[in-house]
């Protein structure tokens, strides 16, 4: 990896990672438009693949800068990639996470607390439904979606039962 | 029914570590789903409604949304300690799983019976977050302006594609102004 390369990472995930607010999968056009548009690392058809390998995998979403970072610059890329990206945001959540701690039990605190609770909820039940879009290739991927979701919903038995079944059906059937 | 509050157990810094480890060696679907799993249901070091707030201030601050909940649990039960801790862990295992997947993928990705099996993995995982929410919200019991604005964030992101930052910092104040008037009475 050059220190060109190095340092094109640094900054551009740097300021890709302070506009995510909401998560970083939100900025992915930002980061479609430096990966692929403006330093021209890599194509579309590229791009794609790669992000829709860090959605299968487990791991947070955002470890598809990773892969970015690992096509221009191997595993040095990788982890200057990750760190641009995380390491700024993860220093102000801490002071963030400190100031919560000294105003711990203030009525304004849990006011702000409680109200962003449905907002949090509702987006990952928004991002449930965006992933159901994109898995619902067959009526068989949709009916498996919607067992899963009543398996997880109305019991308590761990997730990963349902998601070695999906491997399953999808290895026979999908 | 089990015992309504037993006492919540406090995790070290080597359980932290080795659950959000955890955390993310599974996190199929994304983070969150899993990490309140794990959390609430499984060693319950927190209830539904603490994780939900602090997804929620996750969600308001610029970054990964999962990574910022992460370390503010780290620090609420270890400090600088826990707030590394946690976080490494759930970036560690995966990264390197994903490393070695990109070049299984480059090679494989494309055989029939690979592609079968992820895609079956995806929409059972798209079930699992799904299921999670509708978990969350039962166990939380919102008052109906709160839940009113979930199920607006939810078709706002989740139907009309909204991006993220205008959900957040739309409907985060009216949550707010909603919690407002619930808590004051």
């Amino acid at each position: 990896m050059t220190p060109t390369i190095f340092w094109q990472l640094v900054f551009g995930f740097g300021a890709i990672s302070l506009v995510s607010v909401g998560g970083g999968i939100a900025v992915l056009p930002e980061m479609h438009r430096l990966v692929v548009e403006v330093h021209g690392w890599m194509s579309d058809a590229d791009f794609a693949r790669r992000f829709a390998l860090a959605q299968a995998a487990p791991g947070p979403n955002v470890l598809v800068v990773g892969l970015f970072g690992w096509h221009v610059g191997g595993v040095l890329g990788m982890l200057t990639a990750v760190m641009a990206m995380t390491l700024p945001t993860s220093l102000m959540a801490f002071g963030f996470s400190r100031l919560r701690t000294r105003l711990a039990g203030r009525f304004w605190l849990r006011v702000f607390e409680r109200g962003l609770v449905p907002v949090a909820v509702g987006l990952i039940a928004a991002s449930g439904l965006i992933l159901a879009q994109g898995a619902a290739i067959s009526w068989i991927a949709v009916t498996l979606t919607v067992c899963s979701t009543l398996f997880v919903w109305r019991t308590d038995y761990s997730p990963l039962w349902i998601l070695i079944g999906g491997a399953i059906v999808g290895a026979l059937v999908l | 029914m089990t015992d309504p509050d037993p006492p919540r157990p406090t995790p070290t810094v080597l359980d932290l570590f080795l659950v959000y480890g955890k955390i993310g060696l599974i996190g199929f679907g994304g983070i969150n789903a899993w990490a309140r799993r794990v959390l609430v249901e499984e060693k319950r070091w927190l209830t539904d409604q603490e994780y939900a707030e602090t997804l929620g201030l996750g969600q308001v601050l610029p970054g990964p949304n999962a990574l910022n909940a992460a370390i503010m649990v780290g620090d609420r039960f270890h400090g600088t300690a826990g707030a590394i801790a946690a976080p490494v862990a759930m970036f560690g295992g995966p990264l390197v799983l994903l490393a070695g997947l990109a070049t299984f993928y480059d090679a494989y990705g494309q055989v029939p019976l690979v592609k079968g099996i992820l895609a079956g993995i995806a929409a059972a995982a798209a079930g699992m977050v799904m299921g999670t929410a509708a978990k969350m919200t039962g166990k939380i019991r919102p008052p109906p302006s709160l839940l009113a604005v979930g199920l607006c964030s939810l078709v706002a992101a989740g139907i009309f594609r909204v991006p993220l930052p205008w959900v957040v910092l739309g409907l985060g104040p009216v949550g707010v102004a909603c919690a407002w008037r619930v808590l004051r009475s």
